[in-house]
């Protein structure tokens, strides 16, 4: 206990007089975590729209204006042809072109059936999506106003008609921004950890100084405790300030019991500490380190849940998601703090965590070799 | 020359002593390829939904069944009660329930107007979005299918084309953005890593005594990982086009000249780290805490940039590898050419002279 004791003195003497590593711990979380969720936005508004009216008849311009109302679309301006709305996509100026044929009008009231044509920027779908998928309903409430002012209407519409109506929970106002803050938090409160932890006993290694714990009596468990503990008070610290920041920033209070969320956070952080002690013992360099901790957390974060939903991942790859210690903490903090899950709700992500933890550091501690 | 070439095979070797870091140089964006261009998509399928049926009827029976059909919904029975669902939430079990209320067929079939509930779970904006669309345009099928013996009058039916991309794969957006991420973070990382360690162990210092120009020593070490990022884009280009069946419709000569600019910028950044830390630790940090999400977020191939706030689209402009993503989305999936692309080229170029004045000039100071 003593030895611990003295070895968590000299680790935090050590990270401490490092001023610019301080300032890089404390001070880039929070620059990001106030600035990228404002970045992260899917919402679906200004949806850059290019029309092309060959009509040019009330009705067409009627449309036009209905679709211009809605607020989703910003007009890029008429085009006398499909091939130059088209030029606009080409330049990422437009996002979706809406065509009206010729004869719209008088075809809808002569043959009761008109088509309409929507083109979207499938590149990267989302935004260009759901903007088609607005743009479809956009039109059918259309196509529904025409109709009654066309149709003498009985009492009650002579066919069958299903309104459906949505409703959003846990967040009713659709707020990116409480969707993205948690996320976000978990990364960097990840990111720091680990690279931290990787870094460490690499740089030991490299510097020469590990030959000199070596060849002390200190166990070997001893040792790795000494350079976990310092990297999880710091997360845990970071981890604090983020929330502090989420509430103050964004006005996001957590719903469920802060307990459960600190529980959570403590268990999943020696987990990812472990992860990147693990490398540490594994390689010889920092830059060695690095980059393992790169590839993985490019990994851990893409497979995480946070941009693209899990489950329209294939069936390997939800697999990978579940031995990533950080999908398990993006879907704790979402469900902890939007939606006010309690710990019957998560035991599963703690057991999962506490295994990875379980594994990881008892490998690092096995895999760290005094003789070398 | 001559020692420009001499030096530069010894940055090689240096390199390609290091067994384990090249594996990990050309094992990774090869890996990450591979699985982001698999694992991620935009798309919503096999959304787990909770059905709760009041009315149990013919018709909820027959629109329980069209959503259950479909692949985006695997459909659970189970809550009755809003305290139910709300645990079902809660659990993380589902992602959005679908509500009957009871007399559903007779609404439909009696007063032309029956309605049905859908709740979504909002903490996850995008799939509560999407599953409300895909449900509503299920929804909407089924009763154009009922109202097949009704003719309905002045029908518009819009018909959605999807342009470049018409299967809506993932991949199209995630590969050309994965490239410019990892292409970005390998050569800035690397650079920035490679010259400070020299700095760190004190080797420099001899390195600048020598009568070779200190200019040159910088340029020796970052070509190697000019070279090595090359081979990098190679691969990845075959992944991309044999394995992720992703096109490459414009020309494949100006897709390497345009990369070979890019890593150009991201050395020339990498050398700026370089010479503005001190140490590995620091650099790696920098490069690592504070390149890999900024990059991510505002390359624009995860988030729309024109959504974001004008100042951050102000500054998603410095940032190289949005323009990168641009200019290789251009050229493999829409086909462009260079007339199309000369703006973001020039902003490359730009910001690569701008990377390297700035870096020579703090270097000059450092050697007084």
């Amino acid at each position: 206990m003593r030895t611990l004791r003295f070895l968590l003195r000299k680790e935090f003497r050590q990270i401490f007089r490092d001023k610019a590593i301080v300032a890089m711990i404390f001070l880039m979380p929070v620059i990001q975590l106030v600035i990228m969720p404002m970045a992260a936005d899917y919402e679906v508004r200004n949806v850059n729209l290019s029309v092309v009216d060959n009509d040019k008849s009330t009705y067409s311009q009627k449309l036009i204006s209905k679709v211009i109302a809605s607020g989703y679309f910003k007009l890029q301006g008429y085009n006398s042809s499909f091939k130059e709305a088209f030029r606009l996509i080409e330049s990422d100026k437009a996002d979706l072109i809406l065509e009206i044929p010729h004869g719209f009008e008088r075809n809808l009231i002569r043959e009761d059936k008109q088509k309409l044509f929507v083109a979207v920027n499938a590149i990267n779908g989302t935004k260009a999506n759901l903007g088609g998928a607005y743009l479809s309903n956009i039109i059918g409430n259309f196509n529904a106003d025409i109709r009654m002012q066309l149709v003498q209407q009985p009492r009650f519409s002579s066919f069958p008609v299903i309104n459906v109506v949505a409703s959003n929970w846990f967040n009713p106002v659709l707020n990116y921004k409480v969707f993205i803050v948690p996320g976000i938090l978990a990364i960097l409160v990840t990111m720091i950890g680990g690279f931290l932890a990787a870094l460490n006993i690499v740089k030991e290694k490299e510097v020469g100084t590990i030959e000199q714990i070596n060849v002390t009596p200190i166990k070997k468990h001893i040792f790795i405790l000494g350079k976990l503990i310092p990297f999880w008070i710091l997360a845990m610290i970071v981890f604090t300030i983020g929330l502090i920041l989420a509430r103050l920033v964004y006005g996001i209070i957590p719903v469920g019991s802060l307990m459960v969320l600190y529980a959570f956070i403590a268990i999943y952080l020696l987990s990812v500490l472990g992860f990147g002690l693990l490398v540490s013992t594994f390689c010889d360099t920092q830059q060695q380190a690095m980059f393992i901790m790169f590839f993985f957390m490019m990994l851990f974060i893409l497979l995480g849940g946070l941009f693209t939903s899990i489950d329209s991942m294939p069936d390997w790859a939800k697999l990978v998601t579940r031995i990533n210690p950080v999908r398990y903490m993006i879907e704790v903090m979402r469900m902890v703090i939007l939606k006010g899950s309690g710990f019957q709700d998560v035991m599963q992500h703690f057991g999962a965590v506490s295994l990875m933890a379980l594994i990881l550091n008892g490998w690092a501690i096995l895999n760290y070799k005094k003789t070398n | 020359m001559k020692q420009f070439i001499a030096f530069v095979r010894k940055e090689f070797f240096h390199v390609l002593r290091d067994r384990r870091t090249l594996l990990i140089l050309f094992g990774m964006p090869i890996a990450q390829i591979l699985i982001f261009g698999f694992a991620l998509t935009n798309e919503v399928k096999d959304s787990e939904i909770l059905v709760v049926d009041y009315a149990k009827d013919d018709a909820s029976q027959q629109t329980i069944s069209e959503i259950g059909a479909s692949r985006y919904f695997n459909i659970r029975n189970a809550a009755l009660t809003h305290k139910e669902i709300l645990s079902t939430f809660q659990q993380g079990k589902i992602k959005a329930v679908v509500v009957f209320p009871a007399g559903f067929n007779r609404d439909l079939l009696h007063d032309n107007q029956a309605h049905i509930q859908i709740i979504t779970d909002a903490t996850d904006i995008n799939t509560a979005n999407m599953i409300t669309n895909y449900l509503t345009s299920i929804i909407r099928d089924y009763q154009t299918k009922i109202n097949e013996n009704f003719s309905i009058p002045y029908q518009i039916i819009p018909e959605t084309r999807m342009l470049y991309n018409p299967q809506l794969k993932g991949a199209h957006g995630f590969v050309p953005g994965v490239m410019a991420l990892v292409l970005m973070l390998v050569s800035v990382m690397m650079t920035a890593i490679s010259i400070v360690k020299e700095k760190e162990t004190g080797t420099m210092e001899i390195l600048l005594v020598s009568p070779f120009k200190p200019v040159l020593v910088i340029f020796a070490k970052a070509f190697p990982y000019l070279i090595l990022s090359l081979i990098n884009v190679t691969a990845i280009l075959f992944l991309s086009v044999f394995a992720l069946q992703l096109p490459v419709k414009g020309s494949l000569l100006l897709l390497f000249a345009e990369s070979t600019l890019f890593i150009i910028t991201c050395l020339a950044l990498g050398i700026f780290i370089s010479i503005k830390t001190d140490s590995q630790q620091i650099a790696m940090l920098i490069s690592l805490m504070g390149m890999l999400l900024p990059t991510m977020m505002f390359s624009g191939f995860l988030f729309p940039i024109e959504n974001m706030p004008v100042p951050l689209q102000v500054v998603s402009n410095i940032i190289p590898s949005k323009w990168y993503y641009i200019i290789v989305k251009s050229i493999m999936i829409k086909g462009l050419g260079i007339a199309a692309l000369w703006k973001e080229t020039l902003i490359l170029a730009g910001m690569t002279l701008f990377l390297l004045t700035i870096s020579l000039k703090s270097f000059k100071i450092r050697l007084q």
